[in-house]
């Protein structure tokens, strides 16, 4: 189906969200991956947050690297500059892109061969500055636009389409982004749109550097027995901390919890997530003990999901550096450049 | 060989300093520079020295020249010596008639010395032991001894030093009498034991007028500031940290918010080039003005991203302060070798805007311009400084800023003509220049996006592999690139006063060695004609100026005569009328050198009526 031009027909009476935009408006071109793909799945889900969060479509930035995962950013939102960059560089982009305008949503697409390889470094680099970002990693264990190789993530043990057996340690990406000091960690599954979505709205109101780790199954290169990655292996060892419902400060909360199982998490921008617990001893803000957590149940091999870890009182990069309100994108000569009177001053003092 | 009678010269001359590094002499050799300034006369210092924090031997040489060549002389008429390490070298290096001052606590034998040299000795560790209790301050002091002693040997005013001091120390009094007293004991030891005043000599002079002391690093930092640059994005490599560094200073002066105190500037110390030059291209998508210093190295890394910049037409500004590779080569040394790196950056074609400022001033106004060039042509813009510039101080024109001037930022659709109604193509060539327009993220909610690639596109930025679209667009980055040439800084150029078949053309720091050289040839009875490039892509008067003149020596600062291979190459031009004069040892390039190479050529080509013999 790929080769067909979208349709721009809807159906008249498609629900509105808050600003008046149907779930169309946050859609982009039809698809370019095999069918079945868990991307496709994870840009789904994307399109269904920002519906949901009422998010102008234009106001968002989407960057991405290069690989499967990072085609998907023309699949969504196609009102919003996008930007397909270098392979394992988009955080360094998306950095750049921040700072010169806070203003705007920034959506980071990456995959593992993007994040956990060739851009492990600028990964790092860009959760420690708390760049105010919803960083997503499509994590489906292999190169699939170069046909299967395996990636960083891959777990040891596991086996390839060819039945090869990866013998290196995989890179565990949240739990490199705890120890990194992302404000806010979470793995969900593509198959499991219920977690997932809230997710990613979660991610997009949280003001620093957020990090999301999507279980993606490839079914080209990566869906067979023996694999840790497979739609199949994931459902079976997917062990949920817990389920979140994101509301925002827009909407009443309306939802009723039986108390003990609800903790209610107030984000700067003023939503709130009300975190359903199913594990009862989780601590959602002990980002020690949820390293420990991770740790524990991967030995077992146990892939943990849900909201790993979010920091109260986040802050962001430009908190750190202390930039004005105004993004610098929108500073015009009169703000920026001192002119000659400054320049005799400096002149004499060079002398 | 009859023994030189002592050099005897006034307002012209070389001293060099041989220290230990992290010895504290930076500071008291530079008051010595500043403080003949301040009597009028040019100078042109350069600091010589190691990849190293403390231990290695380190040089600073002074020129003094009331006639005002700034480019580097060659051969040094009195020593400063004060490295035990490279005595015997430093003795070695002094010209026939020359000086040399050291420390004379600890006798040394005559061998140590020369017959053709006049040696000055002073108890400089004596007397300091004698002062001074703590090690560090014997240490420190012993700098500005030296420094005394000498403004009693040249002749100096000791006022002006006294000045400098004072102002040195202005943030600390308490440190000003000290100094000012080791001064004095040095300058009185000097009057009472040594023959004072020496051959050379400094003396009074207007020469310097409204010139300013500074480093082209400081300037083109201050530049940016002025080219209105929000985002620097860097990564620490010598010789170019200095330039982040002082952008740094300049905006936590300049830009910052008087109301809120809040920064109109981010700053980040990336963890690599790689990223550096990724977040400069970020932000000039998103539209800041935004930029990267490096060096050599640091331009190897960031290849990839530059090309993406290139095809996607990203702004960028990239300060390259040029240091002798390859690898990480001669860190702390000067030359102009990255050139062609740079010029043609990264994979697949690609060709790239270069900017060659000769001095601070330039690099000042080049560091300005860059950013307009940058969001005018939407592609990489290259400042080429290069050691020499970047971290020395210069006597440079002032810094001078037209208020009237705007920021050009080039062709950017605003909200506003998206709904009239204008026809947005992101790779659009609408106006014939090859310059499309673009719009900055979030302008409209659903007009004028584009997803922004590194893959091929068509003119409405759509995807496509296919070969006449490729095409398409490569043709049109020839056309952009074109019409580069007629908007980057023109070639200066110089004629000879008679007509001549030879010219040289050079860029960048050569220039004031160029200046001085030319009168030297001119002296041999050689005319020629002279072109400063000062950007690339090259303008036309470049082609002219080689089709005017039978041979053209291109001068440069490295061994594979990169600018000449560019001209040739771009210009379409026979190598053999290009000349290759190189120079390429780390040292600035001299006047002495361009004189000889140049000359020597010519006095070969020169027609000599044959002697006819009987």
């Amino acid at each position: 189906m790929t080769y067909l031009a979208k349709p721009k027909f809807h159906h008249p009476n498609l629900p509105k969200n808050d600003l008046g935009y149907t779930h169309r408006d946050y859609e982009g071109t039809v698809s370019t991956l095999c069918a079945g793909c868990g991307h496709d799945s994870i840009t789904a889900a994307i399109i269904q947050a920002c519906f949901e969060l009422s998010i102008e479509p234009h106001r968002v930035a989407k960057i991405s690297g290069i690989g499967c995962s990072s085609k998907t950013p023309t699949y969504f939102l196609g009102n919003s500059h996008g930007f397909n960059s270098v392979h394992g560089r988009m955080p360094s982009v998306l950095t750049g892109a921040n700072l010169a305008n806070r203003d705007l949503i920034y959506l980071g697409v990456s995959g593992d061969g993007d994040s956990a390889s060739i851009g492990f470094g600028q990964f790092a680099h860009a959760l420690r500055r708390g760049v105010n970002m919803t960083y997503i990693v499509e994590n489906n264990g292999v190169y699939g636009l170069t046909k299967g190789q395996f990636s960083a993530t891959a777990d040891r043990g596991s086996k390839s389409k060819r039945g090869v057996v990866n013998t290196d340690n995989s890179i565990d990406l949240a739990a490199i982004a705890l120890q990194l000091g992302a404000s806010f960690v979470a793995r969900s599954f593509s198959g499991d749109k219920q977690q997932l979505v809230p997710i990613i709205k979660a991610a997009i109101a949280h003001k620093g550097a957020a990090f999301i780790d999507i279980i993606s199954p490839c079914v080209a290169f990566n869906n067979h027995a023996g694999s840790t990655k497979s739609f199949d292996f994931v459902r079976e060892h997917n062990e949920a901390v817990n389920r979140l419902d994101v509301i925002s400060s827009r909407m009443p909360i309306e939802v009723k919890y039986d108390p003990g199982t609800v903790e209610i998490v107030e984000q700067h921008d003023g939503s709130t997530i009300a975190l359903r617990k199913l594990d009862a001893d989780y601590q959602v803000h002990d980002r020690a003990a949820a390293h420990g957590f991770l740790q524990h149940h991967a030995a077992k091999g146990q892939i943990v999901t849900g909201l790993l870890y979010v920091e109260k009182d986040a802050d962001d990069l430009h908190a750190h550096l202390h930039t004005v309100d105004t993004p610098l994108n929108a500073l015009n000569e009169k703000e920026l450049c001192p002119g000659q009177a400054a320049l005799d001053k400096f002149n004499a003092s060079m002398r | 060989m009859p023994t030189p009678s002592p050099i005897s010269r006034v307002n012209d001359f070389v001293i060099r300093f041989a220290n230990v590094n992290g010895s504290g002499s930076a500071s008291a050799n530079e008051m010595f520079a500043r403080a003949i300034i301040r009597m009028g006369v040019p100078v042109a210092p350069r600091n010589i020295f190691p990849s190293n924090i403390q231990g290695l031997p380190t040089w600073y040489e002074v020129r003094v020249t009331e006639a005002g060549h700034l480019g580097a002389r060659g051969g040094i008429d009195m020593m400063v010596a004060m490295n035990p390490q490279t005595f015997d070298k430093d003795i070695a290096s002094i010209e026939p008639g020359g000086y040399v001052f050291y420390d004379s606590t600890k006798e040394l034998p005559a061998s140590k010395f020369r017959p053709d040299i006049t040696v000055i000795g002073m108890p400089l560790t004596a007397i300091c032991n004698r002062e001074y209790t703590d090690p560090r301050q014997r240490q420190l002091f012993k700098n500005i001894i030296y420094i005394g002693a000498l403004s009693a040997l040249l002749d100096m005013d000791i006022k002006a030093v006294e000045q400098l001091i004072g102002e040195q120390y202005k943030s600390k009094p308490k440190l000003i009498e000290p100094n000012v007293k080791a001064l004095h004991i040095g300058r009185d030891y000097a009057v009472l034991n040594l023959a004072c005043p020496i051959g050379l000599r400094v003396r009074k002079a207007d020469k310097v007028g409204d010139r300013i002391f500074i480093e082209g690093n400081n300037a083109a930092a201050l530049g940016a500031v002025y080219g209105g640059a929000t985002v620097c994005a860097w990564y620490p490599i010598t010789p170019s940290s200095g330039l982040a560094d002082a952008f740094t200073r300049h905006c936590e002066k300049l830009r910052v918010d008087p109301d809120t105190k809040k920064a109109k500037y981010a700053i980040v110390q990336a963890e690599d080039e790689l990223s550096s030059i990724g977040m400069v291209i970020g932000a000039s998508w998103n539209g800041a003005r935004s930029f990267t210093a490096t060096s050599g190295p640091g331009i190897s890394l960031m290849q990839e991203f530059i090309g993406l910049a290139y095809f996607a037409e990203i702004p960028a500004v990239i300060f390259d302060v040029q240091r002798a590779g390859p690898s990480t080569g001669m860190p702390t040394r000067t030359q102009q070798c990255d050139i062609i790196s740079c010029a043609y950056a990264s994979h697949g074609d690609t060709k790239h805007v270069l900017l060659f400022p000769e001095n601070p001033a330039e690099s000042f106004e080049f560091g300005a311009v860059a950013f307009d060039l940058a969001d005018r042509l939407q592609t990489p813009v290259f400042v080429m400084l290069d050691l020499d510039i970047g971290m020395n101080h210069h006597l440079s024109r002032p810094l001078a800023w037209d208020d009237s001037k705007k920021f050009d930022r080039g062709k950017v659709m605003t909200a506003e003509e998206l709904d009239a109604g204008r026809d947005f193509g992101r790779y659009l060539d609408v106006d014939g220049d090859g310059i499309p327009y673009r719009t900055y993220p979030g302008t409209h909610p659903t007009k004028g996006s584009f997803f922004t690639r590194g893959t091929s596109r068509d003119r409405y930025a759509k995807y496509t592999e296919e070969g006449a679209p490729y095409v398409d667009n490569m043709q049109r980055l020839v056309r952009k690139f074109d019409t580069a040439k007629d908007l980057v800084p023109r070639p200066l150029q110089a004629n000879s006063g008679k007509a001549t078949k030879y010219g040289v053309i050079y860029v960048g720091s050569t220039s004031p060695a160029m200046d001085e050289a030319i009168h030297m040839i001119e002296g041999r009875g050689h005319a020629i004609d002279r072109m400063r490039i000062r950007a690339f892509p090259f303008h036309s008067s470049v082609n002219s100026f080689v089709a005017d003149h039978d041979f053209v020596f291109v001068v440069e600062q490295n061994r594979d005569a990169q600018l000449r291979s560019l001209i040739v190459n771009e210009c379409g031009i026979d190598p053999v009328r290009l000349v290759p004069i190189l120079h390429y040892d780390g040292t600035p390039i001299t006047a002495r050198f361009i004189a000889k190479a140049i000359g020597d050529h010519l006095d070969q080509l020169k027609v000599t009526p044959m002697k006819v013999t009987s």
